[in-house]
């Protein structure tokens, strides 16, 4: 057990540091923007004293080593800063400049949202995609597995918003079952809440099941050459109870890293779902500040979305360890 | 709620027929293998499957109008799905008989083993590439060109506010929205491919300079690729959009071309890790230390002895990360950060339009507008996907 515990603490300590180092990049990345900040609030008839004011109001005029630890203290405190759009908002209308326009008041709503539809998703699509992974397997070859496999290839490759208006168009529009625009309210039952996601919820459903599917598949056939299914089967047992019993077991591993990383590719397929659904999530706040360059979120949603997408692979890494035993176990 | 149950009820009303099958089948062949060893899920498989197509085929030979006289859209799209499958399934059935029969022993032999999804995407491509290179000569106009007639209906029945002109309609503010479609295939297609193409320089030359110097340099280099995957593709795509937009200021031709250069060197980056892997497999091949000993020098070593050995698994890759940037490229500017106007382009065009999608009730071919720009992009992918697939089954010699 000690081995597991060293090699999880190994990964842990790389996790940590690439989260360090990604941070670094993304705070970089923002500080080659030509001019600075400051120039970019005020426009083009800027005063130079206005100029220089704001830039101490922001500590723009600190080196950039100072500036990078003081962005990381407040993050690791969550605190991610203030908003352009808020700070520029509250000035104009004259109440204490951008007293209360955090980035993170502004995040953590949107944040439960879209974690909320990453969760529904999720409910939806693991079970779906190993139940079919498994039968799939199970009757490889058949004409139900050449038709899995030309429809989760096509839906793969389609972009997200060709299903999801697709699905707008049959479920919404055609026959009007859901709704297709999720807009939702903090205070929502939870019923009209589940309604209201559902639909892109179903879009990301297909994308990542067929991903799923694919990998559980490959991961189930090839365990059926090993030898010792081969022995199972010639003993007599039936191809369900070879595949429930001698192979699953095994297969747990890599079906477990591949639903991980599908949940990775998730927190990118939410951006574009959620500006078609106009759902109010990470994914549009993001979208949304990107086009009017709002720094300080744009840079907080991007090391969120890296954050998430390394946590879950740092997942994938440490739940395949432990349900393996020959990776627990070294030869 | 009432719908769920329904479909509930009938599941299990096929799940009975499913044993009756079955039953019926056992009695009547007198117990023949084939009934005799099969599972009830198995029976309940084919029940459901011949239920959907009788379903199917029922809901084909509905009428096209509803009794109001109003088209009804649903039967129409119906329709157009199941002839564009037929179609193209004839279409790639003969592409294939054809590909038999003419060209050299070797094309010949190829098609002869191909499925039929493999032949569908090669002919898709062929199509896109040329509509993409004759963008010009097939578009019955410019694609910035501006007519008088604004949010003309598709369908050109004048009645109805169509224009005999624009088969398809026009946009917002009087574009011909046919002309857009073929010069999409033009702009969409065509900087998707030179990013492509940017992305394998880069990261091919470098995975194998990496793997044939090794040490520090390889070291370095990995690292770097190493933090840039960390970050998901689409995300650092759109920040690095921001820093840019930034910096191309009112100049929206200069965003296009930062785009390309940011999708490249993010993409390059899955390029070197497999042009890295691959070539670490074959320096450490005797005809490469043999070149080595002979005194060849670095260009000799990667030009004429790896990269022939590795063309194989780059060639399946490429059509891979073709798909990948592509598809980035769509939805960034569906998101409105990528391809600026006025150059035609699919992801854009389906931002615009997607708001026809609602007069599916009225005007079937209006509210298709969006779905066929998005559709153009998912066509082209799949197209590519089928190609890849069947390449990589061949190359890796799996029949199960």
């Amino acid at each position: 057990m000690n081995a597991v515990l060293k090699i999880i603490l190994q990964r842990l300590a790389l996790g940590v540091l690439t989260l360090f180092i990604v941070s670094i990049v993304i705070f970089l990345a923002v500080n080659m923007l030509p001019g600075d900040f400051a120039e970019a609030i005020l426009g083009q008839g800027a005063t130079p004293e206005a100029v220089a004011a704001i830039r101490r109001d922001l500590g723009l005029d600190q080196p950039l080593v100072v500036r990078y630890w003081d962005w990381l203290s407040g993050v690791l405190q969550g605190d991610l800063g203030n908003s352009f759009a808020q700070a520029n908002f509250s000035a104009f209308v004259g109440s204490e400049s951008g007293g209360n326009a955090g980035v993170a008041q502004q995040i953590a709503p949107r944040f439960a949202n879209t974690m909320f539809l990453a969760g529904v998703t999720a409910c939806i699509a693991v079970p779906l995609a190993v139940g079919l992974g498994v039968l799939a397997a199970l009757y490889r070859n058949s004409a139900f597995d050449k038709a899995a496999n030309v429809f989760t290839l096509s839906s793969i490759s389609s972009p997200e918003f060709f299903l999801a208006y697709v699905l707008i168009l049959f479920l919404a529009v055609l026959n009007p079952m859901l709704p297709s625009l999720s807009n939702i309210y903090p205070d929502m039952g939870i019923a009209e809440r589940l309604q209201k996601t559902l639909l892109p919820a179903l879009t990301l459903t297909l994308v990542v099941t067929a991903h799923m599917m694919r990998m559980t598949r490959a991961a189930i056939i090839n365990l059926l050459a090993s030898p010792y299914i081969e022995m199972a089967r010639l003993k007599g047992v039936k191809p369900l109870r070879i595949i429930t019993h001698h192979a699953l077991p095994n297969a747990l591993a890599p079906i477990i890293n591949v639903i991980a990383l599908n949940l990775a590719y998730l927190i990118t397929g939410v951006v574009v779902v959620e500006v078609v659904f106009v759902y109010p999530g990470i994914g549009q706040l993001f979208v949304d500040s990107v086009k009017i360059r709002d720094i300080p979120v744009v840079q907080a949603c991007c090391l969120i979305f890296a954050a998430a997408y390394i946590l879950l692979n740092l997942l994938a890494d440490i739940l395949s360890i432990l349900s393996n035993p020959r990776l627990r176990h070294k030869r | 709620m009432t719908a769920l149950l329904y479909i509930l009820a009938a599941l299990v009303i096929l799940l009975a027929l499913g044993w009756l099958a079955r039953f019926v089948g056992q009695k009547a062949t007198g117990n023949k293998p084939l009934f005799r060893d099969m599972p009830l899920a198995v029976a309940f498989g084919y029940v459901l499957g011949a239920a959907i197509v009788i379903a199917g085929i029922w809901y084909y030979f509905q009428p096209v109008t509803t009794e109001q006289g109003t088209p009804d859209a649903g039967v129409t799209f119906f329709h157009w799905a199941v002839h564009g499958f037929i179609l193209a399934a004839i279409a790639a059935f003969l592409f294939r008989l054809l590909g038999r029969h003419v060209g050299t022993a070797g094309s010949k032999k190829l098609f002869r083993h191909m499925p039929l999804t493999a032949a569908f995407g090669i002919l898709v491509i062929i199509l896109y590439a040329f509509t993409a290179i004759f963008a010009g000569v097939l578009a019955p106009y410019g694609q910035e060109e501006v007519f008088a007639q604004v949010n003309a209906l598709p369908g050109g029945d004048a009645s109805v506010g169509g224009n005999p002109d624009h088969p398809l309609g026009t946009d917002q503010i009087g574009r011909d929205l046919m002309s857009r479609l073929i010069y999409g295939a033009q702009n969409t297609v065509g900087i998707a491919f030179a990013t492509t193409l940017i992305a394998f320089l880069l990261g091919g030359s470098l995975g194998f300079l990496a793997a044939t110097i090794q040490g520090w340099l390889d070291q370095v280099l990995s690292r770097v690729v190493d933090v840039l995957m960390a970050i998901p593709s689409l995300i650092f795509a759109l920040l690095l959009m921001t820093i840019a937009s930034a910096w191309a200021g009112s100049q929206q031709w200069l965003l296009t071309v930062y785009m390309v250069v940011i999708i490249a060197v993010i993409d390059s980056t899955r390029v070197f890790r497999l042009a890295r892997a691959v070539g670490m497999n074959i320096v450490v091949m005797d005809y490469i230390e043999a070149a080595k000993l002979r005194g060849e020098g670095l260009g000799y070593l990667i030009f004429r002895e790896i990269l022939p050995n590795a063309t194989a698994p780059l060639l399946a890759e490429f059509g891979l990360r073709f798909c990948f940037v592509f598809l980035t490229i769509a939805a960034l500017s569906f998101l409105g950060v990528g391809i600026q106007p006025p150059l035609a382009d699919w992801g854009t065009m389906v931002r615009d339009l997607a708001q026809f999608i609602n007069f599916a009730a009225f005007s079937p071919l209006t509210a298709a507008l969006p779905i066929m720009a998005a559709g153009a992009i998912a066509l082209l992918t799949v197209a590519v996907n089928f190609v890849v697939d069947w390449m990589l089954q061949k190359s890796s010699g799996l029949k199960e």
